[in-house]
């Protein structure tokens, strides 16, 4: 077994094509200019395994329960339904061009859209060349990881994202319509901004060394939660609100369900921020630490000014809380101690508690399940509090810092990042819903929306006793 | 073995009493109940609301008043002669002073059946 591992896995790459091949006997770590042999190194690509497995969880069975308790009992299989479909389509679409518009090369070499060259999978998946098996490895930086561990860690990305903008449409949107604007949003929106803050070749891609305004993002603070989180925003407002918003009453109907979903996400947050490093190493371990801190900061914090103002701490204000911690952490999981974690954690559950429970009110638009509130918010500010509090201690790199260390630079480009992520997200939402409201219309009818879109979507019911 | 069913002629000899009444107060009231030989009973879970109106509930800052409140509602069936007791007893146990102890129901029934066997009346209880 381990001679097999050493000779199958201890294979060549070369920089994301494969014009040249060359076998390696002995792990080595320096190679031709053109090319470069690599060994895979189990740990990394276990861990990168397992955390992948972890995000996926995050989608269904975390949010899929988190948001199905929020919403009244006949829309709970609707948000169900959305996730795990999501799972499905998305993933299509990730494997098909998803991947490759964002890792593959640069199309027109201005950071802004990836190539075609991994489309279908094509250099990503193992294939067998002049009589020899060879896996492309992942590339620079990192070439201890087999390429396809990196896509299918990606892909749970692109599924989750577009849930998370679920919450804000949840109890009336159409399912087609949610299905054809997830795929168009994924493909028009997720992968432009992954590309240009994730691959090699990204305008404010910390990865790419002629960055005009390289941003630290770790694990998604802009690409994930700034995107779904502002996309969210523009869906709440142009389908409108729900019928019955403000006068009838609309609470979550399974509060044990959002917990159990809650904290499911908090669990996978260790995948998605830790795994993030794509290696089984320091980073992966300040960041899995970072990542709890600051949920544990953000639970106290929410659920604590809950306590103080009303007298109650409650269960749905933790979970909220634990949420707007992870969130914020996420981008800066990379760059930032636990200690910055805790600060991070703790202004996120101030931030959002008064954006969803007061400010949110005054404008009257109808975020069902606080997607902006939460997502955007907490998004925004870790994408910039990720400019104040990077250390070099955590990148260990004399000039990967933030304000705190003297660095003001940082400030602007996490700004820049992430206000381009949010023009990006709003103007593309608004003609995205443009095109598919011409298509397809975006809610359902007042009938369907009043018999619920358990019923009205799928034909079936959540809850049949008897 | 054949049992026709018989409905009975003699009407109002067997009695129902429904008593809304609060979560924690049903197990004293059952054994209650039970020990002043009162044999079945049937419970459910119910909402409603009488002076007791509601309360209030938050979630990430909207506030909804919850006018149904959860209640236990509990069946029992008995003769005519063991009404006042049953009442009595289910009052003094369930009462807490409180405004939200709940109500008691008492109807008349056309008849009651005991399916086993096919029997009618008080004897069917």
């Amino acid at each position: 077994m381990k001679l097999r591992y050493r000779t199958a896995l201890a294979v060549l790459a070369v920089c994301g094509s494969f014009s040249s091949n060359s076998w390696a006997d002995e792990p080595t770590s320096s190679g031709a200019a053109t090319g470069v042999a690599v060994t895979f190194n189990g740990a990394d690509i276990a861990w990168s395994l397992i955390a992948s497995a972890l995000v996926l969880m995050m989608t269904a069975p975390g949010l899929a329960l988190f948001y199905g308790g929020l919403v009244r009992k006949k829309n709970i299989l609707g948000v169900m339904m959305q996730c795990v479909f999501l799972m499905g389509i998305m993933s299509l679409v990730w494997a098909l061009w998803g991947y490759s518009l964002v890792f593959s090369g640069d199309l027109g070499g201005v950071g802004l859209i990836g190539d075609f060259g991994y489309a279908g999978l094509q250099g990503v998946i193992p294939t067998w060349v002049d009589g020899a098996q060879v896996i492309p490895p992942y590339g620079p930086p990192s070439n201890t990881i087999p390429r396809s561990v990196h896509m299918i860690f990606q892909m749970m990305f692109f599924i989750i994202t577009p849930a998370l903008i679920c919450g804000a449409f949840a109890e009336r949107m159409k399912f087609a319509s949610m299905v054809l604007f997830s795929v168009l949003w994924g493909t028009l929106i997720y992968c432009p901004v992954a590309h240009w803050v994730w691959s090699d070749a990204g305008w404010c891609s910390e990865f790419n060394p002629n960055a005009a305004f390289p941003a630290f993002d770790f694990a998604g603070g802009t690409v994930v939660h700034i995107t779904s989180g502002f996309s969210a925003l523009v869906c709440a407002i142009l389908l409108g609100k729900r019928l019955g918003y403000g006068h009838e009453p609309m609470p979550p109907h399974n509060l044990s369900y959002t917990f159990i979903g809650a904290t499911l996400l908090w669990v996978g947050w260790f995948g998605f921020n830790a795994g993030s490093a794509m290696a089984a190493n320091g980073a992966a371990a300040n960041a899995f630490v970072a990542t709890h801190m600051a949920a544990a900061a953000g639970t106290v914090s929410w659920a604590g000014i809950e306590w103080l103002k009303r007298g109650k701490a409650s269960i749905l204000g933790a979970c909220s809380g634990a949420v707007a911690g992870l969130v914020c952490i996420t981008p800066a999981s990379g760059s930032c101690s636990p200690v910055a974690g805790i600060v991070l954690g703790f202004l996120a559950g101030l931030a959002c508690f008064y954006f969803c429970t007061t400010i949110k009110n005054r404008f009257g638009y109808d975020d069902s399940l606080d997607a902006f509130g939460v997502h955007g918010v907490g998004g925004t500010l870790g994408a910039l509090l990720t400019g104040v509090f990077a250390s070099k201690a955590i990148t260990g790199d004399l000039k990967k810092c933030g304000l705190l260390e003297g660095n003001a630079n940082q400030l602007v480009n996490q700004f820049v990042g992430a206000f381009a992520a949010i023009a990006l997200a709003v103007i593309g939402t608004i003609i995205l819903l443009k095109i598919v409201d011409a298509l397809l219309g975006l809610r359902v009818n007042q009938a369907g929306e009043l018999q619920g879109l358990d019923i009205n979507q799928h034909g079936e019911e959540g809850y049949i006793f008897l | 073995m054949n049992h026709p069913v018989k409905t009975s002629r003699k009407e109002h000899h067997v009695k129902k009493v429904e008593a809304v009444i609060r979560h924690y107060k049903l197990e004293e009231v059952k054994n209650a109940l039970t020990q002043a030989g009162i044999q079945g009973m049937t419970v459910s879970e119910v909402r409603g609301f009488g002076r007791q109106r509601g309360h209030k509930e938050t979630y990430r800052g909207a506030e909804y008043t919850v006018d149904f409140l959860p209640k236990v509602k509990l069946e029992v069936v008995v003769a005519d002669d063991e009404v006042a007791n049953a009442i009595q007893v289910i009052s003094n146990v369930a009462r807490t002073g409180q405004i939200g102890d709940g109500k008691i129901f008492v109807t008349n029934l056309a008849d009651v059946i005991r399916i086993r066997t096919g029997e009618t009346g008080p004897g069917a209880i």
